[in-house]
């Protein structure tokens, strides 16, 4: 198999075509800083602020509420620590769910011993949060919920109108983690009603090393980056102009694209789950519903997951997997284990991604090349257990 | 083709050796009829792990004159579990099989080598093979009615207050932790039972040398 079929979007794409064309000036002839007072600067500063006009029609939202950062994760971290930081004195309790990505999970520990009160959501079986719990979960001192638009492991999109509604009655500000819902959700802000959406370039195909806050503009957070106030101050450092242009040129194509693209993948992520799961014990992670078009997690149960993305790689096609084996603390999926599945059924779980130009062509390989994987290595295997087994813990 | 890099930044990678063993992996129990089969045949079985903590092993050994004749084995585990189990089952088996007593003092660092090395990271996925291989050794002194020779790993209480176990710095050991400060950062070891911190730090002494030591 020389072709590369690769099913692994939801950790990073390509650069579309038609963007990197457009960030190719901003490397070498409009090199300016956008802080220069001169010719070569203001072209920078216009380029800047034409892509921050554009960000903003496509959220619906004001120029100022765009913060451009260094990633996705740069912008959570920012939207979180910087609004805790700036409001603790209206109080010190912090709401997020089970099934964030790191970058939220992670910045809510360290928090924590910085002495605030988080509560983690519980999720539903269906990985989807409710709701309910959300509101329930809130206290007289909760100042801050954080809950992601999409999955990044198993495609879940939450009830993000839903939750937001809750918020506002409650007058709480929130964040949502929208990194993974850039190619297939709406990202208006009016529609959603959250007060901080995070965003990066690098799972919309555009680059990677730039990603934005949206932040209403009334929300005052801390800056965790000081030095020359770019960013109206909340994040200092040169402007990344040529990732800028990209990001903004990748954003412009996947919201445009959006409703085509979806209507291509839905068919062909339908077609795979429903070959796959034709293989005796198997388990679809995540609502067949209600998940982005082009994620497919599934668990072959007795096989270790890392194994498996070896063989498939073999066979060309790029996965992930929710192994313990493939992530650096050796613990398997959290997503997968807060949908109350058993360590046994995260360490066989399997990712894979579509890309919006993914064929029917690679999808039918790895329909034809899963089955004798899956043999194979259950056939190698001392674990025996059965669906049975699993829906009784 | 399958080198990797870990999220740390550390590289890693598999070796050519491994990646032969993993996708041609010698010895191995291909299907549940075989498995069946040699369970009928052997003259001990052993397994180690659980699939909950992501690696299992089942092992099928048969002795004539004290020697491991044949060594066979299943395995629910990553490519570094699959590779260094096979390349266990060669060692043990080959030129007219090991004794007994040699087979059982095989370390990780041996099967490491002889693979021209593991990721440090993926070092602990071959440690199961041996643990495996020692419960079907003792299955087969059982059945041979060779009592007296049955070794058992005891678990043994280091911290009192805690219940934390020689297995438990065991584990830590192979997950990375080197030193005490780290050993005590991650089980809270020897905080409130200080009476334990002088042995726990032999044992830490002690693992650390068993499997990490340079190889000779």
């Amino acid at each position: 198999m020389d072709k590369e079929i690769y099913m692994d979007s939801s950790a990073t794409t390509y650069i579309d075509p038609e963007v990197f064309e457009v960030m190719k000036p901003y490397f070498n002839y409009e090199f300016g800083n956008a802080g220069s007072m001169h010719s070569k600067g203001l072209k920078a500063a216009h380029a800047l602020n034409l892509s921050r006009d554009k960000i903003s029609k496509i959220l619906n939202c004001n120029f100022d509420e765009i913060i451009f950062t260094g990633s996705g994760t740069e912008s959570i971290n920012l939207a979180i620590k910087g609004f805790v930081f700036k409001n603790r004195k209206k109080g010190n309790h912090i709401i997020t769910t089970k099934i964030e990505h790191h970058a939220v999970l992670d910045t809510c520990e360290y928090l924590e011993k910085q002495g605030f009160d988080v509560t983690y959501v519980e999720v539903e079986k269906n990985g989807i949060v409710d709701p309910e719990k959300i509101k329930n979960a809130i206290r007289e001192d909760t100042i801050l919920i954080s809950v992601m638009y999409v999955n990044n492991e198993i495609g879940t999109i939450q009830l993000i109108k839903e939750i937001s509604k809750i918020t506002k009655e409650k007058n709480i500000i929130f964040h949502t983690d929208a990194c993974q819902a850039g190619n297939s959700e709406t990202l208006n802000i009016e529609e959603l009603g959250v007060d901080m959406l995070s965003l990066n370039g690098s799972k919309i195909y555009g680059p990677k090393g730039v990603g934005i806050l949206y932040k209403k503009s009334t929300i005052r957070l801390e800056p965790l980056i000081h030095g020359g106030g770019q960013e109206f101050g909340l994040r200092s450092g040169t402007e990344n102009i040529p990732a800028i242009i990209g990001f903004t040129k990748a954003l412009e194509i996947a919201q445009r694209d959006r409703n085509k693209n979806n209507n291509y993948l839905l068919d062909l992520r339908d077609y795979l789950i429903e070959n796959l799961l034709k293989i005796d014990d198997t388990i679809l992670n995540g609502d067949i519903d209600k998940r982005i078009p082009n994620n497919i997690n599934i668990t072959f149960l007795n096989i270790e997951g890392e194994a498996i993305l070896l063989k498939l790689d073999n066979e060309g096609i790029c996965a992930s997997s929710g192994s313990a084996c493939t992530s650096k603390s050796l613990d398997p999926s959290h997503v997968i284990l807060a949908l109350g599945r058993p360590y046994e059924a995260a360490h066989g779980s399997i990712r894979f991604s579509l890309t919006k130009n993914t064929t029917k062509e690679g999808i039918d390989h790895l329909i034809n090349v899963m089955p004798k994987i899956v043999e194979e290595l259950r056939g190698i295997s001392p674990v025996t257990l059965k669906m049975e087994d699993i829906e009784n813990v | 083709m399958y080198d990797v890099q870990s999220k740390d930044g550390s590289e890693w990678f598999y070796t050519e050796k491994v990646k032969d063993h993993f996708f041609n992996p010698q010895n191995l129990i291909k299907t549940q009829e075989e498995a069946i089969k040699y369970s009928e045949e052997a003259d001990g079985v052993g397994i180690e792990g659980s699939p909950a903590c992501g690696d299992m092993m089942k092992m099928w050994i048969k002795v004539e004159n004290n020697k491991i004749k044949e060594c066979k084995w299943q395995t629910f585990g990553c490519a570094s579990a699959i590779a260094s189990t096979s390349m266990f089952s060669v060692i043990i088996t080959e030129n007219g099989g090991m004794d007994i007593e040699k087979a059982l003092e095989i370390k990780p660092q041996d099967i490491s080598s002889r693979l021209d090395g593991l990721p440090t990271r993926k070092f602990h996925c071959s440690v199961l093979a041996d643990k495996a291989l020692r419960a079907a050794i003792n299955d087969y002194y059982e059945k041979t009615g060779q009592i007296n020779k049955i070794k058992k790993d005891k678990i043994k209480i280091i911290d009192k207050i805690l219940k934390i176990t020689d297995q438990d710095i065991e584990e830590a050991v192979l997950d990375g932790v080197r030193d005490f400060e780290g050993l005590q950062k991650r089980t809270k070891i020897g905080i409130q039972d200080k009476s334990c911190i002088q042995e726990a730090k032999q044992l830490l002494r002690f693992y650390v040398e068993k499997y990490f030591a340079e190889e000779k």
